[in-house]
């Protein structure tokens, strides 16, 4: 079974990130996305018989689907929410796939995206009914800070098993920011970063730094992944699915074999071998980044270099889209903002527009392969993908 | 509402039927671990089912109570509100001498002291009079 060539992006939509929802609703912000992407890829709304979701984190409802369908016009022949955290677009991108290739779907719309800001994300939520689960029973009476302890766990621990550094751990964030001063949609366009500026900035779960850790905002994208046939109709280069692969792992770190090493040891290997490609082919590498450490674990768990070996292999890379290595060109999270899971549809949405040729000022040279990775939760869900023009 | 439940103002644990017996045991000082009695290995937290194996015959047996630190942060800035007068404070994860790891606090340490694979020994932090935290502190 391969979803090799099973399908292709040929549409994005994506809002700017703002720092607070200015009167915006996560409705609203689905419905402005989902319409450019459908305009984007050339396509009518009747063309749409998918709709995939992420459930908006501080938005709960049920019935997504059919509430968004409703409001664009939709009548979708297949409909979910898509629940894997930051790792939700990109699942979102196999999972339309996968529908496609069965013949359930010829045209799927992926909408993330949220009316958020920092204090609405940190709130504490009325969570009464989901007081048994073990989560809220064994970790939260001690005080976690959100996931943001959760990864300065990892960073401790990669540190103690590894030698890895503070210094090397900014200089991702720093690298990203370059990006992000290339890319005028970005939160913190316009704002240059050097590795004592992470170091100074005040530590909030040691041993991460403010500027290690990703900003909540307003925003929101869209895909529309479609059928070959759609896709050879398409007024934009498709950008096809060579590989995919997905794996997650529990809630709680403290259930987790180690909690340095991710499930994309089994993620990427699949979705590289279903691709057929090797590390080195990759002309751009869009992964998950919440925080810097994030980053560090995915290069080494995908791969792109030996575990444990992410912290000088950050020293000797040029991250930033003139680079040896260009990673994360339109800021990444860390410059770009999270607007929710729209933020893990970023590294897709920024993929395909290199791919396509259509980066602007931040354009990586002949950029034909791209891997994107998608994490969710505590490095729980991830999802690989490989993503290729022609 | 008791005058010590309006005074610790922190989410309490609410046990269920299958955890009672740790949280039992705390207020006893005491550490309560479960362990299969099918493929001997120690459980926590408390379940119905072995999550190695799927066997449902657990049983409850007291343990060292000692442990190292796994990895540690310390917290600088409290997401919960009721949290805000403890900054700084140490939020980790234990590995029990038996195995199994828990998510804790370090206390009698303080933030500089704290390294990870330091030996620690359960402490019973009595936060309300029904109910005892597991807590960690430097052997």
């Amino acid at each position: 079974m391969t979803l090799k060539r099973a399908a292709a992006i040929t549409g994005i939509g994506e809002m700017k990130p703002t720092r607070s929802p200015d009167g915006k609703s996560t409705l609203g912000i689905w419905t402005d996305v989902a319409r450019q992407a459908v305009l984007n890829a050339g396509l009518s709304i009747g063309d749409i018989d998918g709709l995939l979701i992420g459930q908006p984190i501080t938005e709960q409802a049920q019935m997504w689907p059919s509430i968004l369908g409703e409001y664009l016009g939709i009548h979708p022949k297949y409909g979910n929410i898509v629940d894997l955290g930051g790792a939700s677009a990109a699942g979102m991108v196999w999972r339309a796939a996968a529908a496609i290739d069965s013949g359930i779907a010829n045209a799927v719309l992926c909408v993330t995206g949220e009316a958020s800001d920092v204090e609405t994300f940190y709130a504490p939520r009325a969570r009464r009914s989901a007081q048994q689960l073990p989560y809220r029973e064994f970790e939260v009476p001690y005080g976690p800070m959100g996931v943001n302890s959760g990864y300065a766990l990892i960073a401790a621990r990669h540190m103690h098993e590894y030698g890895t550094t503070s210094r090397q751990l900014a200089k991702i964030a720093v690298d990203q920011r370059t990006n992000a001063c290339a890319n005028p949609d970005a939160l913190f366009y316009g704002k240059p970063l050097t590795v004592d500026d992470v170091l100074a900035s005040p530590l909030v779960v040691d041993p991460l730094h403010l500027l290690e850790i990703v900003r909540p905002c307003t925003g929101g994208a869209a895909l529309i992944v479609v059928s070959p046939e759609l896709a050879r109709e398409s007024r934009n280069p498709p950008v096809w699915l060579l590989g995919a692969g997905e794996s997650s792992r529990g809630m709680m770190l403290s259930q987790m074999d180690s909690i340095t090493t991710s499930p994309i040891t089994e993620a990427a290997p699949k979705a590289f071998a279903m691709a057929g490609v090797a590390h080195n082919d990759m002309d751009l590498i869009s992964v998950y980044d919440c925080y810097t450490i994030t980053v560090l674990v995915t290069l080494e768990d995908a791969g792109f270099c030996a575990k444990g070996k992410g912290g000088p292999f950050a020293e000797e890379h040029d991250f930033t889209w003139r680079g040896d290595m260009p990673l994360n060109t339109h800021g990444g999270q860390l410059s770009f903002g999270q607007p929710g899971l729209a933020g893990g549809m970023s590294h897709v949405t920024e993929a395909v527009r290199q791919l396509q040729g259509r980066a602007g000022e931040r354009q990586v040279k002949d950029c034909e392969v791209a891997f994107v990775n998608g994490n969710g939760g505590i490095m729980s869900e991830q999802v690989s993908l490989v993503l290729a023009v022609e | 509402m008791s005058d010590a439940a309006t005074q610790y103002a922190k989410p309490l644990p609410e046990p269920s039927a299958v955890s009672a017996p740790f949280w039992e045991g705390l207020k006893a000082g005491e550490l309560r671990l479960q362990r299969c009695t099918a493929c001997s290995r120690y459980v926590f937290y408390p379940r119905s089912v072995c999550p190695h194996c799927l066997s449902d015959q657990l049983e409850w047996q007291t343990a060292s109570g000692r442990g190292r630190v796994y990895s540690y942060t310390i917290v600088r800035r409290a997401m919960n509100p009721a949290f805000a007068q403890e900054v700084p404070y140490i939020f980790a994860i234990v590995e029990l001498e038996e195995g199994p790891r828990v998510t804790t606090n370090l206390i009698n340490c303080s933030p500089e002291e704290a390294r990870v694979d330091m030996l620690v020994k359960a402490a019973y932090d009595s936060v309300t009079s029904e109910m005892a935290l597991l807590k960690f502190e430097p052997e």
